[in-house]
Formats: C-alpha cells, sequence, structure tokens
C-alpha cells in the first residue's frame, strides 16, 4: 500500500510539474464557457440585410422601420432590381434580401393580401431558417396589428410558457456540454497518453517488473486524472452557477455521483485505447478522432440527437457522453432524481463493465 | 536542396511505416465525415408533441389533426390531465404540450375570442424559441381558417388581410444542412491533421533524442523545417482531395466554382496552419504538452470560425478576434467557392489576409526555432 | 612531435540561472588522440560536450573546435565533427540501411559515395543479413556499432562520442573500443565521455571533471602514479574524497 501511495504520489508530481498542460489544463474550460456564454451562439443578431422594395409605399416603409428597429437586422442596402441580388450574395455581403412586390399597399386594401418574398443566403441554412423565421415573425406581427386595427374578430390567442429555461438562455445547453467535453478530454484522452507514454519511453516494463501489480500501476496512473477531472467539474459547474446564473435543480449528491460515475467510463474508454496504441501519437489521434469529435458531435451537445437519422441515432447509443449529458441536464435543469434516471445511471454501469473488460483481456492476450 | 530531399524521404517513409497512424490518417477522417456530416444538423424537426384536450369539439379535434398532419411534429400521445402531461416532459418523453382549455369552441364562436396554452421544454432555448414559432404558425393558420369559415363574407372590410410570405432560399433550396455542413468538416479534418500531426512530429524527436543529433549535423534551419512541414502539407492536401471525393461521391455537394483556387486557397491556408504547429513545437518538451496546447488553440478557432455558429451573432469584440483566425478564413472560402461558385476576385480579401499570416507566422516560427540553445 | 590542437578550450563556463553547470573549464585536444572526458553522473560533462559540438551557447569563455569558434561558427564546427549521442540517436523506425543514407545525405555526400560508403559500413560491420531491419529489432549492441559508423561517414577529422557504451557487454565494449582505436590510427580525434573508469585506461590522456570543474588532467599512467593508486576507479575516488 506504501508503494502504491508512492507512485500515486509520483505521478501527482508529474502532471503538477507541467505547468503548461495545467494551465491549459484549467485555462480551457473557463476559455470555453466563457465563449459559449458569450460568443458562440445561433440567435442572430445584426444580420445583414437588403431590400428590393418595388411598391415603396407607406406600409413597406412601415415593415421597413419595424425591422430596423428590432435589433436582429441591419439593412445595409436598398437594391434597385433584381439582378443585383445574385451578385450582392456572393459578395457574401448580405443574408438575405426582402423583396416587395409592386403595388404592396393597394393589394392589401383591395384584394386582402399582398406577397413578400424572403430571399435567403441557404449556403447556411440554419442561418437562412432563422432569419427566414424572424422575418416573417415581424410581418406576422404587422399582420396581426393591421387586422388588430380593423378589429378582425375571432382571434386565437396563444399563451407559450418556457419550461425550465424560461428566458431561453443558452448556457443552459452548453454548460454541460462542455463538462462532458472537458471531463472526457481529462479522463480518457490524457489517460490514455500518460499510459502510452511509459510505453513509448520504455518505462512501462520497469514499472511492470517492480513489485507493483500491473492493475495497482493503471490505478495509479490514472488517479490524478481522476481528481483533475473532479476539480475541473466544480470549476465548469462553478462558473455556470455562478457567472450565467444557471441552476442546480437537482440533488447535489446525485451530480457528484454520476459525474464521477462519468468519469469511470471515460476512463475505461482511455485504458482500452492505451491498450491498442503503441505510440502516444497514435492514443492521441485515436482519442481524438475516436472519441473527441463523436462526443462532441453525436451526444447531443451541440445538435440535438433528434434531428439525426435514425441509423446515427443509435450509433449515439454507443457514446458514454450522450447518456451522462441527458443525465446531467435532468439533474441540473430538472431537478428529477434517480427515479427517472436509473436507466442512463445503468447504461453508464454497462458501459464501464464491457470497456474494463475488454481492455483486460487485450491485456492478457498481449502477455501470452 | 538535396538534403530536403533526403529528409522528405526519411518522412515518408517513417509515416507510412506506422500502420495504425495511417489508418487514422485516412480512414477515421473519411468515416467522421460521413458519419458527422449526417449529425450535424440544427435543424428542428421530429418535435415530440402531445396535447390537452378539455374541450373535445370539432374545432379543438381540427386544431389538433393540423399538428398530427404537420411534418414538423411527431405526435407522441394526449394526455387526460396536466400533471401527467407535465411529468411526461419532465421524463423527456414530450417537449412541446398542448392546452386545449374546456369551452374552447363555444368561447371562440360567443365571445370571438378564445385562448391557448402551449408549454414547451426550454432547455434548449433556441430550439424552444423555434418550435413556438411553429406551434404559433399553426394555430394562426388554423385561425385564419376558422375566420374566413365564420366572417360574413358580405362585409368584406372586416376580412383579415393576409401578408404571403414566400420564403425562397437560394443556393441551397432544401435547406440541405449536409450542404453547409459537409465544406466545413473538411475543413475541420485538413486542419487536424495538418496541425497536430505537424507540432506532435518535431516534438516526438525532441522527446526520443534524435532532434539532438540532427542539430548537431550542418543542416540548415529552413532545410529541415522545410523537410518537417512539407510531408504534412502533402497529408494536408491529399486529405483534402479524398474528403472532397467522398462530399461528391456520398453526399452529392455540389461544387459549382473552380477547385483549382479551392486547392491554391488551402496551399496558403496549410502553410498558416503548419506555422502554427511548427511555433508550438519550439516551446513545447513532450508530446502531451503539444497536443494540449494545439487542442487549446484548435478548440478556440474552431468554435469562433463560424464552421458551427455563424460569426454574425457573435459581439463586435469576438467578431474582431476572428479577424486573427484562418480556420474562419478558409470555412468562408470553402463555402463560397463550393456553393457559390465565387471567383477568385472574391475570394481575394482572405486570401491576402491568409498570406500574410503564413509569411508572419512561419516567420516567427523559423526564427524561434534554435538549433543551438 | 608536432601536434596541431584540434580542440582548445578556455574559461569555458555554462551557467543556468544560479546554477554553474560548467565552471571555467580549459584544456587542449591534440590531433589523432584518444581523449576521455571523465566524471560522476552530473558532473557537467554532458553540458560541456553541448557547448563543443555548438548545440549549445557557452555562457563565458571561448572554445575552438576544428579550427572554428564555437560560438559564432557553429554551423561549421558541425561540418567537421561527428556526434554518437547517449541516446544512439538512430531512427528506430528505419532500416538500417535507410539510416546511413539519411544522415549521409544530411552531410552532403554524393550519391555514388553514399553508396560506396554504405556497403562498406555494412560490410565491415558484417551486417548484411539485418541491413534492411529496422534498426529497433537491433540489439544494443549492434545498434551503437551501427551510430558510430554513421557518426564517421562523412569523414569528420574529430568524433564526439557521449557515453557510447551505456548498457552494452564487456564483449561489445571491448569491439567497440577496438573500432575506436583504428578511428584514432587515422588521424580521427576521439573525444569520448563515460562514467566507466576502467575505459579511461584506453585513452591517451584523460580529464576527470568533479561538479562543474576539471580537478585533474593527464595521462592515466601519471594519473595513478599521481595518487599513488592502481586504477582509475581508485583515482577518482580519492579525488571525489578530496572534495568533500
Amino acid at each position: 500500500m506504501k508503494r502504491f501511495r508512492g507512485f500515486v504520489i509520483k505521478e501527482f508530481y508529474h502532471i503538477f510539474r507541467d505547468k503548461r498542460t495545467l494551465v491549459i489544463l484549467f485555462g480551457m474550460p473557463i476559455v470555453q464557457i466563457l465563449l459559449f456564454g458569450y460568443a458562440v451562439t445561433n440567435e442572430i443578431n445584426n444580420v445583414d440585410l437588403a431590400i428590393l422594395d418595388k411598391s415603396r409605399d407607406t406600409e413597406t416603409q412601415k415593415i421597413i422601420n419595424d425591422i430596423e428597429a428590432s435589433k436582429y437586422f441591419k439593412i445595409n442596402d436598398m437594391l434597385d432590381d433584381e439582378g443585383q441580388i445574385e451578385s450582392i450574395f456572393k459578395k457574401g455581403q448580405v443574408k438575405a434580401v426582402l423583396v416587395f412586390g409592386p403595388n404592396f399597399d393597394k393589394n392589401l386594401v383591395t384584394q386582402n393580401s399582398a406577397d413578400v418574398q424572403i430571399i435567403t443566403d441557404a449556403t447556411e441554412p440554419n442561418v437562412a431558417n432563422s432569419v427566414s423565421n424572424y422575418l416573417s415573425s415581424i410581418l406576422q406581427k404587422y399582420q396581426t396589428d393591421i387586422n388588430k386595427a380593423i378589429k378582425v374578430p375571432y382571434q386565437i390567442v396563444p399563451e407559450t410558457k418556457m419550461y425550465y429555461n424560461p428566458e431561453l438562455k443558452s448556457v443552459f445547453m452548453f454548460v454541460p456540454g462542455i463538462m462532458t467535453v472537458i471531463l472526457m478530454l481529462v479522463s480518457a484522452i490524457m489517460t490514455s497518453i500518460s499510459i502510452t507514454r511509459e510505453k513509448e519511453l520504455g518505462t512501462m516494463e520497469i514499472l511492470l517488473v517492480s513489485p507493483l501489480k500491473p492493475y495497482q500501476v493503471i490505478l495509479g496512473k490514472v488517479f490524478p486524472y481522476v481528481f483533475l477531472a473532479i476539480v475541473n467539474a466544480i470549476i465548469i459547474l462553478a462558473l455556470g452557477f455562478f457567472v450565467f446564473k444557471m441552476p442546480i435543480q437537482g440533488s447535489y449528491f446525485l451530480l457528484a455521483l454520476e459525474s464521477i460515475l462519468f468519469i469511470f467510463s471515460a476512463l475505461s474508454l482511455g485504458i482500452l485505447i492505451s491498450t491498442i496504441s503503441e505510440t502516444q501519437q497514435t492514443a492521441m489521434m485515436a482519442s481524438l478522432m475516436g472519441l473527441m469529435l463523436p462526443t462532441i458531435l453525436l451526444s447531443g451537445f451541440i445538435f440535438p440527437i433528434s434531428s439525426m437519422p435514425v441509423a446515427l441515432q443509435v450509433i449515439s447509443n454507443i457514446i458514454p457522453a450522450k447518456w451522462f449529458i441527458i443525465l446531467i441536464k435532468g439533474i441540473l435543469l430538472k431537478g428529477v432524481g434517480i427515479t427517472v434516471l436509473w436507466k442512463e445511471t445503468l447504461v453508464l454501469l454497462a458501459m464501464i463493465t464491457v470497456f474494463i473488460g475488454v481492455s483486460i483481456k487485450k491485456y492478457k492476450i498481449r502477455l501470452e | 536542396m538535396r538534403t530536403i530531399n533526403f529528409l522528405l524521404v526519411k518522412e515518408f517513409k517513417q509515416i507510412f511505416r506506422n500502420k495504425p497512424m495511417l489508418v487514422i490518417i485516412f480512414m477515421l477522417p473519411v468515416i467522421q465525415l460521413l458519419i458527422l456530416a449526417n449529425a450535424a444538423s440544427y435543424e428542428v424537426k421530429n418535435i415530440a408533441f402531445s396535447a390537452i384536450d378539455m374541450d373535445n369539439t370539432p374545432y379543438s379535434r381540427e386544431l389538433l389533426s393540423k399538428f398530427k398532419a404537420s411534418t414538423q411534429f411527431d405526435f407522441i400521445a394526449m394526455y387526460p390531465s396536466e400533471d401527467m402531461a407535465k411529468e411526461a416532459m419532465q421524463e423527456g418523453t414530450v417537449d412541446v404540450v398542448l392546452h386545449i382549455p374546456q369551452y374552447f369552441e363555444r368561447n371562440l364562436q360567443k365571445e370571438k375570442k378564445s385562448k391557448l396554452l402551449v408549454t414547451i421544454n426550454a432547455i434548449n432555448g433556441s430550439a424552444a424559441a423555434v418550435e413556438n414559432i411553429y406551434v404559433t404558425t399553426i394555430i394562426k393558420d388554423f385561425n385564419q381558417a376558422v375566420q374566413v369559415d365564420l366572417i360574413d363574407s358580405a362585409d368584406m372590410s372586416q376580412m383579415p388581410k393576409k401578408v404571403n410570405v414566400i420564403p425562397l432560399f437560394w443556393f441551397n433550396p432544401e435547406l440541405d444542412y449536409k450542404t453547409f455542413m459537409v465544406p466545413g468538416i473538411l475543413v475541420l479534418l485538413v486542419t487536424m491533421v495538418a496541425l497536430f500531426l505537424a507540432g506532435m512530429n518535431i516534438v516526438r524527436e525532441k522527446e526520443l533524442g534524435t532532434l539532438e543529433q540532427i542539430n548537431v549535423t550542418p543542416i540548415k534551419k529552413h532545410e529541415f523545417i522545410i523537410g518537417k512541414l512539407t510531408p504534412f502539407w502533402i497529408l494536408g492536401i491529399a486529405e483534402l482531395i479524398i474528403g472532397l471525393v467522398i462530399a461528391k461521391i456520398a453526399f452529392d455537394i455540389p461544387m459549382v466554382g473552380n477547385l483549382a483556387l479551392l486547392f491554391l486557397f488551402a496551399t496558403v491556408y496549410l502553410l498558416v496552419v503548419l506555422g502554427i504547429g511548427l511555433y508550438i513545437s519550439n516551446f513545447t518538451e513532450t508530446q502531451q504538452q503539444a497536443m494540449f496546447l494545439a487542442w487549446f488553440f484548435a478548440v478556440i478557432f474552431i468554435l469562433m470560425s463560424g464552421l458551427f455558429t455563424p460569426i454574425e451573432s457573435m459581439p463586435v469584440w469576438a467578431q474582431f478576434i476572428t479577424e486573427f483566425n484562418p480556420v474562419k478564413y478558409f470555412v468562408e472560402v470553402v463555402r463560397m467557392v463550393m456553393l457559390k461558385g465565387s471567383s477568385l476576385s472574391d475570394i481575394s480579401p482572405q486570401l491576402i489576409k491568409l498570406g500574410i499570416y503564413a509569411l508572419l507566422i512561419n516567420a516567427l516560427a523559423v526564427w524561434s526555432y534554435k538549433k543551438v540553445s | 612531435m608536432e601536434n596541431e590542437n584540434v580542440i582548445q578550450v578556455e574559461n569555458l563556463t555554462k551557467m543556468f540561472g544560479d546554477f554553474t553547470a560548467v565552471n571555467e573549464i580549459s584544456f587542449e585536444v591534440g590531433k589523432g588522440e584518444v581523449f576521455g572526458f571523465l566524471g560522476a553522473n552530473g558532473a557537467g560533462k554532458t553540458t560541456a560536450m553541448k557547448m563543443l559540438i555548438g548545440i549549445s551557447k557557452p555562457t563565458s569563455g571561448e572554445a575552438t573546435v576544428a579550427g572554428f569558434d564555437v560560438k559564432s561558427h557553429a554551423e561549421d564546427v558541425k561540418k567537421s565533427i561527428g556526434y554518437m549521442s547517449q541516446k544512439f540517436s538512430l531512427y528506430n523506425d528505419l532500416t538500417i540501411k535507410e539510416n546511413i543514407v539519411f544522415f549521409g545525405g544530411i552531410y552532403g555526400l554524393q550519391k555514388s559515395v553514399l553508396k560506396e560508403k554504405t556497403q562498406a559500413l555494412i560490410d565491415e560491420l558484417g551486417l548484411h543479413d539485418h541491413a534492411d531491419e529496422l534498426v529497433r529489432s537491433l540489439p544494443l549492441g549492434w545498434k551503437q556499432k551501427v551510430a558510430f559508423s554513421v557518426a564517421l561517414l562523412h569523414n569528420p577529422k574529430i568524433i564526439f562520442l557521449d557515453e557510447p557504451t551505456g548498457g552494452v557487454d564487456p564483449i561489445t565494449r571491448r569491439q567497440f573500443w577496438e573500432m575506436i582505436y583504428r578511428e584514432a590510427s587515422k588521424g580521427v580525434t576521439i573525444f569520448v565521455t563515460t562514467h566507466y573508469m576502467d575505459e579511461a585506461e584506453y585513452c591517451d590522456r584523460v580529464s576527470i571533471m568533479v561538479e562543474g570543474r576539471i580537478e585533474a588532467l593527464d595521462t592515466p599512467k601519471k594519473l595513478k602514479e599521481q595518487f599513488k593508486v592502481d586504477s582509475m576507479n581508485e583515482v577518482f575516488l580519492k579525488l571525489a574524497r578530496n572534495i568533500e
């Protein structure tokens, strides 16, 4: 036991002496949270717009004023004819062009309807969609206003209540996500590199020949990273809580438990990767390409799983991160407990067992 | 010059002898591209929808049928009570609940006004906003139909006015997210190969001790650096080619513009990325450190590149920072050239900026590489 | 006997912050000499050597190697010297042949010359069967011999060897020293650091570094007389004790 402790302490020294890595390890979540909190968002703001107004009457002017008044759009250009639209898009100067047909007001009065075209540059479909949606809701509001003014009867008035996140803050999406990514990074990637490093530099054999048992070697290597991961998790949650007012509705205890569970699942993945890598480079690239990217893209962190093709939804089930994100959002934002989250917890436990099992098997095959 | 040749031969031998690395460099990105291009989409669809109908009248049923018919919503269930609906939302079974109150139809006909309540799971704030728009649009359309039905057509002045909104989506009429994401993911893959492999490679020699041996030879600084970076430049371009082929075959991504332009830009871009990798390797002692540093910058660059979220949505100070982000330029140009067919003059501002960037970072990297410590 | 000095060192010093690793050492090495640069681990031998081969900048003092000032003409120094590092620094994932071709090419050897030399080297070491094997799979002793030969490819005037026989069996060590003598007899100057005191006996002259300073510099015979002992090992022990 004493030997083991000595070994663990040595591993800690290794890590803490590497100031550069430490700075990044702790700086990264902070920078990421700040970026996501303040810069990275899909909300549209100050979108460049151009207008082709073939009517130029008081009603179109009203709508144009409404648009300018909203913080979402910035009117860059008033166009003269259709031919200009393509080139203005090609230059990338505007995201959308609003086209009013001729006789807008007249048509409204005499025919009770008038046309407006919202032409968006759909090379960025989500921006195009948002822009289209927001512009049409401004137009819809205009429509509602006129109808109110002339007191059209039979109005259905819908009222919307936003649950768990009434202010529609994006924090709630990314804090769990960042936590997952950082935990994965520290627990899986750093662990796999650390173990593989000993292999590459040839010191692994020395360790294996020592009185320490193999599992003690692995445990010792892994322990400091567990510690680091936990500290990181706390920092991220604290930032989310204090700076971005993200609530922690559920039980702190459950939160801690599930987080540690996830850390272990990531660790077991890291160990698995180290059994198949000879060099640090391999471990690192395998972790990055095979772990990091799928975690970021298929876990529901940035892109909703429900929007993915069925095949991918199935694949996303083998990514521990996906389950953890459900767990953590549930605990933080919905305040639910183990009775609701038992399924996800079980999945993580099963994953840990499988990963460790495979690692042990691979290790044994090696020794033979 | 000959020296560089010898270096290149050695580097390529080493790269191609490393079988696991080859898999990672060539196969994984292919798989990534295939899988992830399909996954990456912000489209809000298959919205898990449910309703509580306390009215149970022709109108309420008519309204519900509109939701059932809509492709945007997945009709999950009807709930008999508020509590059950709330529980379903807690469990994540549904995201939207429409509450139709009792006397919905009667109020609309008699009082000429009726209310509806919509509750939405707003954990994903931006998705919730879109879901709200979709819901209210369906409700408003239903409202319009009711008004046309009930309003005495003789009384024209009281007919509702309609602004016909015609959305048109240019360059990508089906709002195919793949068209948007694939070029971006291409950039991502090329960047990762170049940045990580190049940076890691030099540090590896440091760690193993072979760098010292090189420093004792009369090899010139610039010869060594060119010899080191060129293979990864070639790999980066190879990656781009493979990626483009897959983009065309698997996703049928339009390639409207001049591909030669794309490669020209990619060349300059790779010079920047490799320069950054080199610069990082000059300041790190171990591969782990190098990886970390590279990862740190890569994440920031990628997040702030407009790949996943638009730059226009960023606050001014963040937009300013993106001016120094090479990834941003490549993402912009890839989309402009492939999807819009932009010309050399269209992309020249980005090309020039990136060119200057390449010069600066490489000069910095070469200057800071010390053969003598 | 007119012997030009190929290495001239005067008050050479290297400091890392407050720590003085090499403290004003001075000595000369003549052409064709086998010069042993001895000292305990951490005495400063490797640091001193790094300055002489031009990859570490001296804090103060002068050193001239192969006629060039290490401070101002490091690259010229490198053209005239060969180096074998502690880790043997061949590329593990290249074959013997490929390593030879690579390093030879870096030193500017012409293609035809390179071909000849490659063949000669393989013949001399008797490695025909293994020429196309990865260095990684070679036993340590062979790696070391190959590394030594690679360092000589460009006919350097001086060759610097940093602990070349670490971890190798006595027979291989012996064979290695035979290789060293062969080169010395051709006029190549050998500058070798080691912490194996018995190897000191093989050298023409020996210097012993203790904590950054040269505490002894002479032929092994004269040093043994001076300290009244029978082996270089004992010379060293006495020196170390004196310092305490």
